[in-house]
């Protein structure tokens, strides 16, 4: 075990965190935006992982199970979904993707 | 021990940064991988060596090779790394860059500043996967089945999502799109 300070320590999945978040806003790739997602999930699931060895309790470790189990469901669902859309537009780019967009709006 | 912390928080902010910037998705995701597996170290030293393993199997295994799966069967090539270049311009980035920034300065005053909470000293030991076994099976018993639910609609939705539909149009609009088809061909005969 380690004698880090729990600030120092918390410090590691923010900064994945907020790499992510930027991921999500940079990228017009979907796949990257779903990559940038999982950075996310992966740090919320840091943070329990700190939580459970600050506390010395096996729960945080039982929530990064259901976060994993989570994202392995949205992963598989998501990357149907691209591949249907690619299909369908032959495009990966989220700002072409404008089928739910009103009509009038466009002009 | 520490310095195994510091080292692989380094490895994973790296490696992450370079994921998220880089143009060709296929690199990306293989410094993803080696950001995931840095995340399991630290998940180690941080006395949980079973989350570690499992994140070693599904994440950075089973999550990632879907990942690499799926950017395969859509084979963009170079034409999508000259896209990413064109898309990932300074501009582009600089602004959702330095509201980012801005967040992790107010992150890093909460935490430096106003310190959590000390918890109660207990046994320095990690904690092992029976215990985790233990919790899991008994108090979050509800949460497991609810997973079980989930990754079955999961399974469910994307196979059905995924899968190649048979074009499904009304018997006329099919006759008319072979009688267009065949004028095409036959326009293109003529040139």
């Amino acid at each position: 075990m380690i004698t880090v300070p729990v600030s120092v320590q918390l410090l590691l999945p923010s900064v994945l965190f907020l790499i992510g978040l930027l991921g999500v806003l940079i990228r017009r790739n979907v796949i990257f935006m779903l990559m940038a997602m999982e950075i996310m999930l992966n740090a919320a699931g840091l943070v329990f992982i700190i939580g459970s060895s600050l506390w010395k309790q096996a729960d945080g470790q039982v929530m990064v199970i259901f976060i994993l189990a989570m994202a392995a469901a949205e992963v598989a669902v998501g990357l149907a979904l691209i591949l249907q859309v690619y299909q369908m537009h032959k495009t990966v780019d989220v700002d072409q993707l404008r089928e739910l967009k009103d009509e009038q709006e466009q002009g | 021990m520490n310095i195994i912390f510091y080292l692989s928080a380094v490895v994973a902010i790296y490696c992450t940064l370079r994921a998220v910037f880089h143009k060709h998705a296929v690199h990306a995701l293989l410094y993803l991988i080696v950001s995931l597996l840095a995340v399991a170290v630290i998940f180690f030293v941080l006395g949980a060596p079973f989350l570690a393993a499992l994140e070693v199997i599904i994440y950075a295994g089973a999550i990632m090779v879907l990942f690499v799966f799926v950017v395969m069967m859509l084979n963009r090539g170079e034409a999508a790394v000259q896209q990413e270049k064109a898309w990932l311009q300074f501009r582009t980035w600089v602004w959702p860059a330095v509201f980012v920034l801005l967040l992790f300065v107010e992150w890093l005053y909460l935490l430096l500043y106003q310190p959590p909470a000390v918890a109660p000293a207990g046994s320095d030991q990690p904690i092992m996967p029976q215990q985790v076994g233990e919790a899991l099976f008994t108090r979050y018993l509800l949460g497991v089945e609810m997973a079980a639910m989930l990754l079955m609609a999961g399974v469910m939705g994307a196979y059905h999502i995924g899968k190649q539909k048979q074009r499904s149009y009304h018997r006329y609009l099919e006759e008319e799109e072979l009688r267009s088809t065949a004028s095409e061909k036959q326009t293109q005969q003529v040139i």
